[in-house]
């Protein structure tokens, strides 16, 4: 299995039907994109799972580093006036 | 009820048997792990279509288990070993245009024949070989339009089993679909691909003067009792074996 390492690697991202968003499903190995699509059919909508699917090379993806958590999201941990919980809903207002 | 076809159930039923057979033996052993499933998924969906067939045309496990070599009807291209994975490849897309060209004919067919359950099947399988056919091409361009490697050992798989390609459009008796009318078809669809592929489209003769027409006799080539031995022998040693 090991010609695969050369290949770039792509995320997979699968919308599970219709109205819902596309969720990361996993990764794989693949020579282009056309097909990473087709390998991510086979791989990961097999039982059904998908119908529309994404893919993302690995390497465009840029992400938040474990190192800066702290700063990213340890200040919006103690600002529960943030939630919407605050509010008098009005008399009369309904679907809300 | 109308009659099932059975003399044509038991020949497609047979290829895809085979086939799907034959491209299991790439499971675990496939160049990359993504490659392995998408070998296991067609083979499957040909399994899905050999049970359905060969269902029509009396015990499933009898057709599959119990029967001889020379019992076999189905095209001697589909019992070809797996051989390097362009091969495989070569052997997928000349079948696989083939299955698609057949299958889409057999889904629309007017005849009585029809009713038998085989344009049901061939309405939904139609779907599954147009996925596997484009796994195929997509694989033949590449390799083709690869490496220099890549490029001589696609060629070299086409052209070795060209010879096994002559068989598929013999007439089959109860089969609502003029097979002879699909070679012209078939061979512009193959040849747009091997010419986007910068290969060339092989020249020999596609049948052998002995051989010709010859699996759907039951005449077999000589690696096929082997594969059939390893498909069989579980359950022959444990008859209705099953977990």
């Amino acid at each position: 299995m090991s010609p695969a390492t050369d290949w770039p690697l792509w995320e997979v991202f699968v919308r599970s039907r219709r109205g819902l968003s596309h969720s990361h499903a996993g990764s794989l190995h693949a020579p282009d994109a056309t097909m990473a699509l087709r390998q991510a059919r086979d791989l990961y909508t097999r039982r059904g799972e998908g119908v529309s699917i994404w893919v993302v090379p690995s390497s465009q993806i840029t992400a938040s580093s474990p190192d800066e958590k702290d700063p990213f999201f340890e200040p919006a941990a103690d600002k529960p006036y943030r939630h919407p919980t605050f509010y008098e809903i009005p008399e009369g207002v309904r679907h809300l | 009820m109308n009659r099932v076809p059975v003399t044509a159930a038991i020949a497609l039923g047979d290829d895809a048997l085979v086939l799907a057979q034959r491209l299991g033996e790439w499971a675990g052993h496939a160049p990359v792990l993504e490659e392995d499933v998408a070998l296991a998924n067609i083979a499957l969906d040909l399994l899905g279509q050999a049970r359905t067939l060969l269902s029509m045309a009396g015990d499933e496990d009898q057709h599959a288990y119990l029967r001889e070599e020379r019992e076999f009807r189905n095209v001697q291209l589909v019992e070809q070993p797996n051989g390097d994975f362009a091969h495989t490849i070569a052997r997928q897309l000349y079948f696989a245009t083939y299955q698609q060209l057949m299958y889409s004919e057999l889904a629309t067919a007017q005849s009585e024949l029809e009713q038998g359950g085989l344009a049901a099947l061939a309405a939904k399988a139609v779907k599954e070989v147009a996925y596997h056919r484009d796994h195929a091409v997509q694989w033949t361009l590449r390799l083709g339009d690869g490496t220099p490697e890549s490029h001589e050992r696609m060629q070299r798989a086409l052209d070795a089993l060209w010879r096994y390609t002559g068989e598929l459009f013999q007439p089959m008796e109860g089969l609502p679909v003029d097979l002879p009318a699909l070679r012209e078809p078939w061979l512009a669809a193959i040849g747009e691909v091997v010419a986007r592929a910068t290969l060339t489209m092989p020249d020999g003769p596609d049948r052998t003067p002995w051989a010709a027409g010859a699996g759907r006799q039951g005449v077999h080539t000589e690696s096929f009792g082997r594969m059939l031995a390893e498909m069989q022998h579980l359950h022959r040693a444990h008859p209705g074996a099953s977990w």
